[in-house]
């Protein structure tokens, strides 16, 4: 069967060719700012568990919240909005006895994050995206949660990936432009996720672009399944990303020698959405839009950043001061494909 | 040959993949496959990569195995092993069907062996796509509908056609490697004596025609005529490789530690392997076959010079065991370790606090210096855990009769909070370490927690969190701890936890030991040490101090949100004073020594008995609830079912006291009179400090009392009767039944404490004569005054416990006792003062400033420091 290409991907590549693009920031501390009561979050969905933390649900019972806060970023000067999605997932959304709602809160979410883009496209002209969020559940492919037991797993492939097209299903419906497979700390839940993609596709006739983004849990540059950068971009480079990159986990600060290296080596674009710094000791983020500005700036400057955004942390002062920093700046310029054969295992493996 | 220079075939543009790890081609792997021995199995994989296997090769095809069973575990096993896991895997099977299970469990990028146009194009090019979508690159097989290509013209139609159709369909140049078949040399049929230089032949016309593809193939065909001569293998494996490596192969399934140094091989048997490969002389094949027997039995290559560890003393041993997370040997290494000890007069246990806790603190070093990560951890755990199972026996059998087991530890991933891999990661390596983990899960209340510790007696409670919001969870579970009157340790964990955060919020809100665990390595040395008879004291005292050092060092850089004492008071919260209640129609003591079971079972508070129970929703709206409904009734039923037999049989007495005395307000104390025994009795109260907005007011309770003259009283109320029946229940293992009646008496106290309130209102002080309240009302405090208890958080001082206690002969009166951190017991007991002022209402005192500790310790008559233990939790 045919598969018509997506045209959200030309216009992405099209304005990335101009501009350093900017994605929006984090929603989890914006929303805690509301200051939501276990009401707020419940509604009348009568569910049986309490709701608060559960962010993803807003879309149904406080769509207004996810809403303005799309509203902000986009009025900081975002191109693309994220879908309030992260743990709008089957197995997530378990925790939280709303599994029966994935369809609808990923549907809704689209379609909030949608209408709010074309409000602004149609103000002023510039193109806006939606990207369809999708975190990586709190279930691993390639770990045993028991040590007795190295070889156990608490899911499989097959249902991941029927738990992945659920979502992304519901978010191409609503409207989402590409599907973005992010804080990715198991590579083979991201591969199960671009596996959902292309079972969605054939589903659709069309393609859906995807968004890849890692996110690394040392310093030393590796996830939690313990591939380093490289190692996972050849990894998923078969997803045809229209962009990888990284996200979370640290500030950039400490993401820079990552980006530099996947910056070096992926012939697609790169987005990175840090951390604003890292946490203090109260857990709280209080690096000043300036500095997270400053340092991204950085990477605009040597050219190894299409998008920037900011994740944990990040508030539309954030977007907005890094928009600034890169206003004017040149993007990246894509890498020319080696064409050797690159494999990994935990590490890269390339053959001459 | 001599003069040309040594060529190992490992440079830099060929690549070995280990073939030990592969049913057919190793009769020891499949062995260990057949009888299930997947721990060795493993070790296999890691020596073939110690050995310099680039990429390790796994195939599973046995008539006697469920090779997809058999795959699949191998793999995630191996994905368990960074030393393995760090090398890209080739899934190796003739059975699609196991290659795509393979594929399901391989992360980073692997390689399919093999695919081949044997079942026609389209199945090829099926697999192909596949193969596409899960992200690998191929092996292709000279093979077609017409079988394997064994001539080269063959083998090179055959890999050329596949490559048209694959890049066809935008399969990657560079992901193809083809696989021309080496057959086996040298059995003494003449067709094939071409086969060596027919492949070598094909490999530099393929590499020629299909640009960016790769060339390989399973070295152990060639020589499986001379099967059991090693030597002889070796020689012509490296010589085959010396020839086609330059025709373009670029890859070998081999066995990377056997291959020799061509130019080491001696040369009589190199120049006879090199004439039957490269077919020089028509009888080659006699004579290597002749030659091959001087070299039998000659393979004493020493195999073993990996396993160089192996020869280190038993302590660095356990200690490498450890570190690199090899099990294999770690049984009788610990063995060896515990004969040793034992010679010369030791205890088993000293294994563990010895070598294998040096060995752990190694690991957690490398860790948190970002050199190991996690599923390394997991895994040394792992070891850990072997080695502790082999001394258990050993130290049971020197334990006492009785001695309690190591120590039994609740983990929860706090309310609010769903992320639990590095909980579920630091249950696992206690686990390992030989402790009991209680593991609550995610989203846990305090209350389950509590209920859970207490219920299970356990030893200690590690709490996880991921988010922010948690941080925040942990201070409430600490409290609730503090509140109940818990002295166990209680551990903080998960990635936005802080040694600071620990210090300044959680530290200060539990009196009991507060330990913030830096990560899941050190979860075990922690643990260990708080149950230690001999180090718990010195590292208890030592995490203390460092946390106070933390504290003294914040000191001040808060203090700004404080107002001081004198600005808290002159904001103080003026009532109208007119409005004041009279006095008590019937001022004194009253004491109830069996207030009626079934008067207090009417205006029992079902809705936190739900919540106890982990059922959300109201009473009594939740028997009808959609999702909980069923077992909320069930419970329903068991309890009320439980509660008729308590009143019938009188299982529990509840005994209470109330009494009222005139008084008047100095500043923020009550200063009481007891006219029988003309003495006055002095009640400090706190005033919230915390800089207020707008009008709002810095409260105190003592606001609440006229200074000209008024009225203060006070009660106790406690459950009796309980234990005879709760050991009943335990005795039979019983635990339903025995959380029902401690729940059931908790609301009994509650329930009493309400009626006795309400007693007071409109009859004992009869300020509400008329008071009528609907049950709902009542449960809702729809009524004047309050009752606010020491403890909580608009009195926050335990200690004004026993001053109320003395007032009221609480003990004597009600039979309720304070434990030293004045706790009741039993423990199903409420106490607390009356105020009876219509603007009367409860606050939280929260964070107060040194300036009002000073004070506070004065008219409390404590010193300073016991002043600021009882306060700490409202201190910083």
């Amino acid at each position: 069967m045919t598969i018509t290409p997506s045209a959200a991907r030309a216009a992405l590549l099209e304005q990335a060719g101009q501009r350093i693009l900017i994605t929006d920031g984090a929603f989890g501390t914006e929303i805690q700012n509301w200051k939501l009561s276990e009401a707020d979050y419940a509604g009348n969905l009568g569910l049986s568990r309490d709701q608060k933390g559960n962010n993803d649900i807003l879309a149904l019972t406080a769509p207004h919240v996810p809403e303005s806060i799309h509203r902000a970023y986009f009025a900081a000067g975002a191109d693309i909005a994220e879908t309030n999605t992260f743990s709008a997932n089957r197995i997530s959304q378990a925790d939280y006895g709303a599994e029966h709602l994935v369809r609808e809160i990923n549907l809704e979410s689209a379609k909030l994050a949608r209408r709010v883009a074309d409000e602004f496209q149609s103000d002023d002209g510039r193109p806006r995206f939606v990207a369809g969020a999708i975190g990586p559940t709190n279930k691993t492919l390639s770990l045993s949660p028991d040590v007795n037991d190295p070889g156990f797993r608490e899911i499989d492939w097959d249902f991941l990936v029927e738990v992945y097209r659920e979502q992304a299903e519901a978010l191409v419906e609503g409207g989402a432009d590409f599907i973005l497979v992010e804080t990715v700390f198991d590579t083979l839940n991201a591969k199960a996720a671009i596996m959902a993609v292309r079972l969605l596709e054939q589903q659709l006739g069309r393609e859906v672009p995807i968004m890849l983004s890692m996110t690394l849990t040392d310093l030393s540059g590796r996830n939690l399944s313990g591939h380093t950068v490289e190692a996972f971009w050849y990894a998923v480079r078969h997803a045809r990303p229209v962009t990888i990159g990284l996200n979370c986990s640290f500030g950039a600060a400490q993401l820079r020698p990552h980006v530099r290296a996947l910056s070096q080596i992926a012939d697609t674009l790169i987005m990175v959405y840090p951390n604003a710094g890292l946490p203090n000791e109260l857990g709280q983020y209080d690096e000043m839009p300036a500095t997270t500005a400053g340092l991204v700036h950085e990477w605009a400057e040597h050219g190894q950043v299409n998008v920037l955004g900011g994740c944990c942390g990040s508030t539309p002062e954030h977007i907005a001061a890094i928009a600034r920093s890169v206003q004017g700046l040149p993007p990246r310029t894509l890498p020319q494909h080696r064409t050797a054969t690159a494999l990994a295992g935990l590490e890269p493996f390339v053959m001459a | 040959m001599t003069t040309e220079t040594a060529t190992r075939p490992s440079g830099s543009s060929f690549v070995n993949v280990g073939e030990r790890t592969n049913v057919t081609g190793s009769a020891a792997f499949k062995k260990l496959i057949l009888a299930g021995d997947y721990t060795k199995a493993v070790e296999v994989a890691r020596q073939q990569v110690e050995n310099g296997a680039q990429i390790i090769d796994v195939n599973m095809d046995e008539g006697l195995l469920d090779a997809v069973h058999a795959m699949t575990t191998f793999l995630k096993l191996i994905a368990a092993e960074p030393d393995i896991a760090r090398v890209p895997v080739m899934i190796d099977s003739s059975k699609w069907e196991v290659i795509e299970a393979g594929l399901k469990c391989v992360s980073g990028k692997p390689i399919v062996n093999s695919i081949s146009m044997k079942e026609g194009e389209e199945a090829f090019l099926a697999h192909a796509r596949k193969c596409m979508d899960y992200g690998a690159a191929v092996v292709v097989m000279a093979f077609d509908e017409k079988g394997q290509a064994d001539t080269k013209v063959r083998k090179v139609e055959i890999c050329e056609r596949a490559y048209k159709l694959l890049t066809g369909i935008g399969f990657p140049a560079e992901d193809i490697i083809f696989d021309p078949n080496v057959f086996a040399v040298a059995t003494g049929i003449e067709e094939h004596d071409r086969y060596a230089l027919d492949f070598i032949e094909a490999a530099r016309e393929i590499r020629a025609r299909c640009p960016h593809v790769h060339i390989s193939g399973g070295l152990s065909n060639l020589s499986f005529s001379f099967r059991g001569n090693e030597t002889v293998r070796r020689a012509m494996h490296s010589v085959f490789l010396y020839h086609a490596i330059p025709a373009g192969m670029d890859m070998a399934i081999v066995n990377a530690g056997q291959l020799d140094i061509y130019d080491q091989i001696d040369p009589v048997l190199r120049e006879a392997c090199e004439d039957v490969l490269l077919m020089r002389h028509p009888d080659a094949t006699e004579r290597l076959i002749t030659l091959a027997e001087s070299y039998k039995g000659k393979d004493a290559v020493a195999e073993k010079a990996a396993e160089e560890w192996r020869g280190w003393d038993v302590v660095r041993r356990l200690e490498h065991a450890l570190v690199k997370g090899i099990d294999l040997y770690v049984v009788e290494d610990t063995e060896e370790a515990r004969a040793e000890i034992f010679a010369r007069g030791g205890r088993p246990i000293e294994v563990i606090e010895g070598p294998l806790m040096q060995g752990m603190n190694t690991v957690g070093d490398l860790f948190g210096s970002g050199k190991m990560f996690l599923p390394q951890v997991v895994k040394s755990a792992r070891v850990m855990k072997k080695a502790v199972a082999h001394l258990i026996p050993f130290i049971e059998a020197e334990k006492e009769e009785g001695a309690r087991p190591k120590g039994r530890i609740i983990m929860a991933t706090v309310k609010g909070d769903v992320h639990d891999i590095g909980k579920n990661i630091v249950g696992v390596v206690l686990q390992c370490n030989g402790y009991e983990v209680i593991d609550l899960g995610v989203m846990v209340p305090w209350s389950k927690i509590l209920e859970v510790a207490k219920a299970e007696d356990v030893d200690m409670i590690g709490l996880s969190g991921l988010i922010t919001p948690s941080l925040d969870e942990m201070v409430t579970v600490a409290e609730e701890m503090q509140r109940a009157g818990f002295t166990i340790p209680l551990l903080i964990g998960g990635a936005t936890t802080s040694k600071v955060h620990t210090a300044l919020r959680i530290d200060p809100a539990y009196d009991g030991p507060v330990v913030h665990v830096l990560d899941a390595s050190r979860a075990v040395g922690v643990a260990s040490q708080l149950l230690s008879d001999t180090q718990r004291d010195g590292f208890v005292e030592a995490t203390a101090g460092e946390y106070q050092h933390v504290r003294d060092l914040r000191a001040g850089k808060e203090a700004s949100v404080l107002l001081s004492l004198a600005d808290a008071r002159a904001n103080a919260y003026l009532p109208d004073l007119s409005e004041k209640a009279p006095p008590p129609e019937q001022p004194g003591i009253h004491v109830f020594p069996e207030w009626d079971l079934a008067d207090l079972a009417e205006c029992i508070d079902w809705t936190p008995f739900f919540r106890a129970w982990e059922l959300a929703g109201n009473y009594p709206a939740i028997l009808d609830d959609e999702i909980v409904g069923e077992s909320a009734r069930s419970l329903y039923a068991d309890a009320r079912k439980m509660l008729d037999q308590v009143i019938a049989e009188k299982w529990f007495t509840a005994k209470g006291v109330a009494g009222f005395w005139p008084c008047h307000r100095e500043e923020d104390d009550v200063v009481l009179y007891l006219p029988e025994e003309e003495r006055h009795v002095r009640l400090p109260f706190l005033r919230q400090q915390i800089r207020k907005s707008r009008d709002r007011k810095n409260m105190c309770l003592a606001d609440f009392i006229d200074p000209q003259g008024d009225w203060l009283g006070g009660f106790a109320v406690g459950i009796h009767g309980i234990e005879p029946h709760l050991a009943r229940f335990q005795a039979a293992h019983d635990d339903y039944n025995d959380i029902l009646l401690k729940a059931l008496a908790d609301r009994f106290a509650e329930a009493f404490a309400e009626r006795l309130h309400q007693h007071v209102r409109t009859t004992l002080w009869a300020y509400a004569p008329g008071e009528q309240l609907t049950n709902e009302a009542l449960i809702k405090e729809q009524y004047r005054g309050i009752r606010p208890a020491p403890g909580y958080p608009a009195c926050p001082d335990h200690t004004l416990k026993p001053i109320l206690f003395d007032l009221l002969n609480a003990t004597e009166n009600t039979g309720i006792t304070l434990t030293e951190s004045q706790a009741m017991l039993p423990t199903a007991a409420v106490s607390g003062f009356y105020l009876a002022h219509p603007e009367s209402e409860y606050f939280g005192v929260a964070r107060i400033g040194r300036d009002q500790v000073e004070d506070y310790a004065v008219r409390r008559g404590f010193d300073l420091a016991t002043t600021e233990r009882w306060l700490r939790p409202n201190l910083d």
